[in-house]
């Protein structure tokens, strides 16, 4: 994915949350799941109910190995009665194959052969509209539509990375470029921009929606057992259900909900005087990253380490510096004050933060 | 007498409604009286022509203080600022002369014409940078009266030559400089292309009756600098839905925090009782009883008009007659069928998203003010243009645009007087020195709203149509704004307060006078 596609990503970043930004999202991997067993295979493998997903519905989920760590999360898509599309953030084919053994089903990566683009932001439905005859003010949040843009066919979900109001737009790779075009051209009069990862990293965190490989680490990569993590200490509790048949991870995470996560996924909201305090000590203003950071950087609670964030990035619309970090229980509840590290000319200094809930951005125009 | 309030502000304004939402966060029962329908002064945005949205006079935002945005949740009341990043001058030889939101595209840019200055930018931006750090506090401070031996304005006065001590020898010869010297000479120093000079002093001149040549415009230049200091707060930047929006942010956040607010309420007097103000009567004759009344207009409404003169001593009086407002700018609004295509960067480009700056030389501008100075509109004006529609689509119906030019010099005192007729030359005169540029633009322009100094009193009730509630020259700043004795925000009157941009820090959508004054009326030193 482009870092950016102008050489400055602010005006990118601020396409998002005042107008639309179009981003090229087409690295995600994808399979095409479909058979008699289709829906018996995802249900087996990922941790959300599969079974009671509608076709033009979609959900997100995690999945996991059969100790409960998470392996991935993605999107699954019920297209047709018995067709479903599993977005993934790593390569997944072979551990498909491997719920698979047995069934009646076919799996078959389409990451190639589709294309996806990202339309995010405020104006995103009007662009649509403008290019599209779907009726999208019926079209819900997680839902889909197979529809066309300018008569090319496409499927278009509502959903994103970016906790705004948006759309993925799917398509045959042959016709992406074209209705990667349309939409340029017919969100013009509407301030839409292309968009890289800088302005989509910082956008995703103000909507505390986790990334793989920078706030967690695939079970399948993991080399130690630390290293990995369960639904539950993610912040993805949500996906995983109380009463759901067979799974990949169901006994091990049946266990932890009973036993309560070790850790957690939470918000930090770095204190402005604290840290502006910190810079004066050294003559400066506060220095703010212009884009969103991915070092893993120490929390503490008096003289103790009790976490650490995992990213991190300034608000320009919260107008607040903001992390995503991992806590040890019992220091998670939301509103504990902690301390953040942070380096000021060179120095190791801790700013004041406070444990804030997820998403930190949540604007009603998300799910209207 | 109706009702009773612990505090009425009188006008909505930006730093009226500050002071407000302050004064309901310590817990006082406050009003705010505004005389138009919508709040917000000189910070409003109207839909001029049906579908098209203008900031009709202030209409770009950088130096609104962070500590009022954390104190207030503004972002949570809808505060969005988004990036206006660029500028671009059309040069008088077909070339232009760009500055962008990548600083080594910007010196790469300015290396074409001067490869001295491209360097020299680098080291001026430093030292504008410690001359912002160093004046910075002093906009969170109360200023004090070197003459007056009371022990608050003896502390302040020591706070304040601790903090110039502690610049040290070499920034404090500097800041002396930028304080007494023209933004002309003071660009001289630096740099050597014109045009680069010419668009710098710019900022110097803004507001005020004077020109780049004229001493104590450098200091201007620093006030426009300010807001670049803070990296999160970012230059110059433009408030999703105009700068009206900002004024209703803080209006909610007001609201949220316990004011109430009345549009269409216009006050005419502030009653006096035994010399302290008891509430205020407005023009409907509805009384409104308060133990504290605040004053948000300018100096010389604030003082003459919402009381009598008489309940005031004569020197303080005499004082705030001479207080000097002689507003110099116009604004023309513009509605758009096309972009505007500039023959020296044509075609529809990222230049579109920044602001265009008609300043293509020192003699320009200073030609500029000579026009002004015999009483006459400048025939080839200074603009600053944007079009905020390109920023947020929301301005103008899709395909369409808003152009949002501020014009200098427009004097109040025109030689006969502003009339229709000379108001309408005004606006042609902007029209068709920017169609020089940008040769389709007179075809373009759907409609036209064409403001004078005079057209700016009449609205935003603002004297002589000054943008910054009296200009912002060295005798009149810090202590001496609006004058001495009483730039603590306190009046003769007790219990009568001002927090208008008549007072410390002055003008821009900044709010610092505002937050100040509420804290002077809490009983809490600024800070």
């Amino acid at each position: 994915m482009a870092s950016a596609y102008e050489l400055v990503h602010d005006r990118e970043y601020a396409a998002i949350r005042n107008a639309a930004a179009l981003f090229d999202v087409s690295p995600l991997y994808k399979y095409l799941i479909s058979g008699p067993d289709a829906a018996r295979l995802l249900d087996r493998m990922v941790t959300r109910d599969v079974t009671r997903c509608r076709v033009g519905q979609v959900l997100y989920t995690s999945w996991c190995d059969r100790h409960g760590k998470v392996i991935d999360d993605g999107t699954v898509s019920r297209l047709s009665e018995g067709v479903y599309r599993l977005t993934s953030a790593e390569p997944n084919l072979r551990w498909l194959s491997l719920n698979g053994a047995g069934m009646d089903v076919q799996v078959e990566e389409v990451s190639a052969r589709v294309g996806a683009l990202a339309l995010q932001g405020p104006l995103s439905r009007a662009i649509l509209e403008q290019v599209s005859p779907a009726n999208f003010s019926a079209l819900k949040y997680f839902r889909l539509v197979e529809t066309t843009i300018r008569e090319m066919p496409v499927t278009i979900s509502r959903t994103g990375y970016t906790g705004d109001l948006g759309y993925e737009i799917w398509v045959p790779a042959g016709h992406a470029v074209p209705v990667w075009d349309a939409l340029l051209e017919a969100g013009m009069p509407y301030g839409i921009t292309p968009a890289g990862i800088w302005a989509l990293d910082m956008a995703r965190i103000e909507a505390g929606l986790i990334m793989l490989d920078v706030d967690y680490h695939s079970s399948h990569h993991a080399l130690i057992e630390a290293q990995k993590s369960s639904p539950f200490e993610l912040g993805l509790e949500w996906t995983v259900p109380a009463e759901k048949g067979p799974y990949n991870g169901r006994a091990a995470l049946g266990a932890e909900r009973l036993r309560g996560p070790a850790w957690r996924f939470v918000g930090l909201a770095v204190d402005w005087v604290s840290l502006e305090a910190l810079y004066a000590e050294a003559g400066l203003p506060p220095q703010l990253p212009a884009t969103a950071w991915r070092v893993s950087t120490p929390v503490y609670q008096g003289s103790t380490q009790i976490g650490y964030a995992s990213s991190g990035c300034w608000s320009p619309i919260l107008k607040q510096y903001l992390a995503l970090a991992h806590l040890r229980a019992p220091h998670f509840a939301a509103g504990t004050e902690v301390e953040l590290e942070v380096t000021v000319e060179h120095q190791r200094l801790r700013a004041a933060a406070r444990v804030t809930e997820l998403p930190f951005f949540n604007p009603d125009r998300k799910k209207a | 007498m109706s009702r009773r309030y612990d505090c009425v502000i009188v006008g909505g304004g930006h730093n009226g409604l500050v002071t407000a939402a302050y004064l309901a966060r310590a817990g006082r029962k406050t009003l705010v009286l505004e005389r138009r329908p919508l709040v917000g002064g000189a910070a409003v945005t109207e839909e001029v022509f049906p579908g098209f949205k203008f900031s009709v006079f202030s209409y770009v935002v950088s130096l609104l203080r962070p500590e009022i945005i954390r104190d207030l949740e503004l972002p949570r009341h809808g505060l969005q600022i988004l990036p206006l990043e660029s500028t671009v001058v059309p040069l008088d030889n077909g070339d232009y002369l760009g500055s962008w939101a990548d600083a080594d595209q910007t010196r790469r840019e300015l290396a074409r014409h001067s490869p001295r200055d491209a360097e020299a930018a680098t080291l001026f931006g430093r030292l504008m940078h410690h001359m912002a750090m160093a004046v910075r506090p002093i906009l969170s401070m109360v200023p004090p009266d070197p003459a007056s031996m009371a022990p608050s304005d003896l502390r302040g006065m020591l706070k304040f030559a601790g903090h110039f001590r502690s610049l040290g020898a070499e920034r404090f010869h500097a800041l002396y400089k930028l304080m007494t010297m023209s933004s002309a000479d003071y660009l001289d120093e630096w740099f050597e292309f014109d045009p680069l000079k010419a668009t710098k002093s710019a900022s110097g001149i803004i507001g005020t009756f004077l020109g780049p040549r004229s001493p104590g415009t450098a200091y201007v230049l620093l006030h426009h600098y300010m807001g670049e200091i803070d990296g999160a707060f970012r230059a110059w930047g433009f408030q999703k839905g105009g700068t009206g929006a900002i004024s209703e942010t803080i209006g909610r956040a007001a609201t949220a925090l316990g004011a109430e607010i009345r549009t269409g309420s216009a006050v005419e007097k502030v009653l006096v009782k035994n010399g302290r103000a008891t509430g205020v009567a407005l023009q409907s004759g509805e009384e409104i009883a308060a133990d504290v009344v605040v004053s948000g207009l300018d100096p010389r409404r604030t003082f003459l008009e919402l009381v009598d003169p008489a309940q005031l001593p004569a020197d303080v009086v005499e004082g705030i007659r001479r207080f000097k407002f002689r507003g110099s700018s116009g604004k023309v609004n513009l509605a758009l069928s096309e972009l505007p295509n500039f023959t020296c960067l044509p075609g529809i480009g990222p230049q579109h998203r920044g602001a265009f700056s008609i300043s293509p030389g020192l003699d320009y501008l200073e030609r500029a003010y000579d026009d002004a100075k015999y009483g006459e509109f400048s025939r080839h004006p200074y603009m600053d243009i944007v079009i905020p529609s390109m920023i947020d689509p929301g301005m103008a119906p899709p395909g369409k645009h808003v152009m949002s030019i501020f014009v200098q010099y427009a004097p109040y005192h025109l030689n006969g007087g502003w009339t229709d007729a000379r108001r309408e030359a005004f606006g042609d005169a902007v029209v068709e020195t920017l169609n020089r540029y940008a040769p389709n633009l007179k075809g373009a322009v759907l409609g036209r709203q064409v403001l004078t100094p005079l057209d700016i009193e009449r609205t935003t009730g603002l004297t002589e149509g000054n943008i910054f509630a009296g200009e912002l020259a060295l005798h009149q700043l810090f202590f001496l704004r609006p004058v001495a004795g009483w730039a603590n925000y306190r009046t003769p009157i007790a219990g009568y307060w001002q927090c208008g941009a008549g007072t410390h820090p002055g003008g821009g959508i900044m709010g610092a006078s505002g937050r100040l004054a509420a804290l002077e009326i809490l009983g809490r030193r600024g800070g």
